[in-house]
């Protein structure tokens, strides 16, 4: 064997290896769904459902409040979705195509919020919900999520690269800076737009700590708060079987939205981090 | 009549495309930011009146030797994670940058964890790490090795958590690297082999001292992420045992809404803010540095 080619078989070994240590707690979490619970409490410990079942997903969506913790997810993950899209847009639109003073100024400070790590406004954040009442509330839930310093980023970077004949134009045909963001800007803006929205929907979808602290009935639970509830209220006795079931329930969304969108969710996760 | 400037129009038009996200932005990241800078000179317990109390949180912390012992902890954490992640994300990202068959689905592999959100990840590791059913024990089994209670034994517990994180991100930090090594000139690496230099001699003179940058933002974002790691501490091991997974995130929270020292937990938050403020001055320092050398 040349050693070109045994380079190569040590990369694809090392790489199998990896993915196989990436894959398995999946594999183990859809395997463990489909058993009975006898199973799951064998001993030796049992890897492969025999006989199959769907005892755990009846059971997880019909006698917990699983489908209303995806429901919830859905609405803030959605809502986020449209709100991050929307106010990044504009504000990426007014930092990159409008002139007024101090812009650059501004623009520093939206980025410098990035830098902020999220325990910092963690208890402020739930004293001010607490003040007027708001916990326990979607808007509770929702609003602190709508905008965020990298959709702003992101749409300034796409529309600085706009053509400036483009602009002039619509100018002399005397369109208002709204025409020429709506009619003009916006409609060039897909994959910055599909870029964010899949971004901020996965964002949401797997966000915890903020729901955590801002939630306390099943009714306005999103999907890892409730796992969390869930897995706690078992404590000694856990159900393997129908934990999984629910895991599976909240991953499967997620890993289809990434599946779809993988080529935008790839390059926002690039830009996230060359953001300087 | 004296219709406004153009200029003028202009900006007033740049004030209401810009209101909606500095309304967001100031209400819900500055304000709060200032709020618990407030809190942290305070003592309250979120039912009375907040007290003025000076510095008096952050000399609690500095003479609580829980605080002490929490900060190694962290440290220790944080240390274990950078070594594992960092590497290993960059010896995957040598290996994937070639021409191989079927790296299509193993880069999906990869990525799997990095969209799971973390309290499912580790809902999933608990089920691996369990003493009894679990699939790790079961595994050590069929090699003749006695169990290991992973997440109740305070040797484990933090080291296993490091590799559940280690998981959940390697995807990502691999991404990073994977961008970077793309960036690397063929021709340098042809050239050093044209001199006769082996593969580990251009990985170590031409493709590390060019991945520089990568390397230091990689290990920045790693470090920022490591540092504010809650999810798994909550879910998995509560802090425990003896608390001995007690890292600061977690103990932040634990302040905060568990015992209700709300200027305590924003003292200690401030503590981490200008840490990693600090942490990221140096990555700033050591990235200019490193891009001057490449000139």
């Amino acid at each position: 064997m040349s050693p070109f080619v045994s380079k190569r078989v040590f990369a694809w070994v090392v790489l199998l290896v990896g993915a196989v240590f990436m894959a398995a707690p999946f594999v183990l979490m859809l395997g463990t769904s489909l058993m009975t619970y006898a199973q799951t409490v064998a001993y030796p410990p049992e890897f492969w459902p025999s006989p199959l079942t769907l005892a755990n997903f009846e059971k997880a969506l019909g006698e917990t409040p699983l489908l209303r913790y995806l429901g919830n997810s859905l609405v803030v993950a959605g809502l986020t979705v449209v709100g991050q899209v929307l106010t990044g847009s504009m504000a990426g639109f007014a930092f990159a195509r409008l002139r007024f003073k101090g812009r650059n100024a501004l623009f520093f400070a939206v980025l410098a919020t990035m830098m902020v790590p999220v325990y910092v406004n963690l208890v402020p954040l739930y004293v001010m919900m607490a003040s007027i009442g708001w916990v326990d509330t979607y808007q509770a839930l929702i609003l602190p999520g709508l905008t965020g310093a990298f959709g702003i980023f992101l749409f300034r970077q796409w529309f600085l690269n706009l053509p400036t004949e483009l602009e002039d134009a619509a100018r002399i045909d005397g369109c208002s800076p709204w025409d020429m963001y709506w009619r003009i800007a916006m409609p060039t803006a897909w994959p910055a737009i599909a870029t964010l929205a899949i971004f901020e929907f996965l964002a949401s979808w797997n966000t915890f700590l903020w729901p955590l602290v801002v939630t306390n009935s099943d009714a306005l639970r999103t999907l890892p708060v409730g796992l969390a509830a869930f897995k706690s209220s078992m404590r000694e006795a856990t159900d393997w079987g129908l934990l999984m079931a629910a895991t599976t329930v909240a991953v499967v969304p997620a890993l289809l939205v990434f599946l779809v969108g993988q080529r935008h969710f790839v390059r926002g996760m690039l830009e996230g981090a060359v953001k300087d | 009549m004296n219709k406004p400037t153009l200029a003028k129009q202009e900006a007033r038009w740049a004030f209401w495309f810009l209101l909606p996200a500095l309304l967001g932005l100031g209400l819900f990241t500055a304000l709060p930011m200032v709020g618990s800078f407030g809190l942290s000179f305070m003592q309250w317990d979120l039912l009375g009146a907040p007290r003025w109390v000076g510095f008096a949180n952050y000399l609690d912390l500095a003479q609580d030797p829980l605080f002490w012992k929490v900060m190694a902890q962290t440290g220790f954490f944080v240390g274990l994670y950078l070594v594992l992640d960092v590497s290993l994300a960059l010896g995957l990202a040598i290996a994937l940058n070639q021409k191989l068959r079927g790296l299509g689905i193993l880069r999906t592999a990869y990525f799997m964890p990095v969209v799971t959100s973390m309290v499912a990840g580790a809902i999933l590791w608990s089920w691996i790490f369990d003493a009894r059913y679990g699939a790790l024990n079961a595994l050590l089994a069929t090699i003749g090795l006695d169990p290991v209670r992973w997440l109740s034994d305070s040797r484990w517990a933090l080291p296993s958590l490091v590799v559940v994180s280690v998981w959940k991100n390697l995807g990502y930090d691999m991404l990073l690297f994977l961008a970077g090594l793309q960036a690397v000139p063929r021709g340098q690496l042809e050239a050093a082999s044209l001199d006769g230099a082996n593969a580990w001699q251009r990985f170590w003179y031409v493709t590390l001292p060019l991945l520089g940058p990568s390397l230091v933002m990689v290990t920045m974002l790693a470090t920022i992420r490591a540092f504010q790691t809650f999810d798994t501490v909550y879910l998995m091991t509560e802090g425990g045992p003896h608390r001995s997974t007690t890292i600061v995130g977690y103990w932040l929270f634990q302040n905060a809404f568990t015992t209700f020292k709300l200027g305590k937990a924003s003292a200690l938050a401030y503590v981490l803010f200008l840490g990693l403020l600090a942490l990221s001055a140096v990555q700033w320092w050591g990235r200019k540095r490193l891009t001057h050398q490449e000139d």
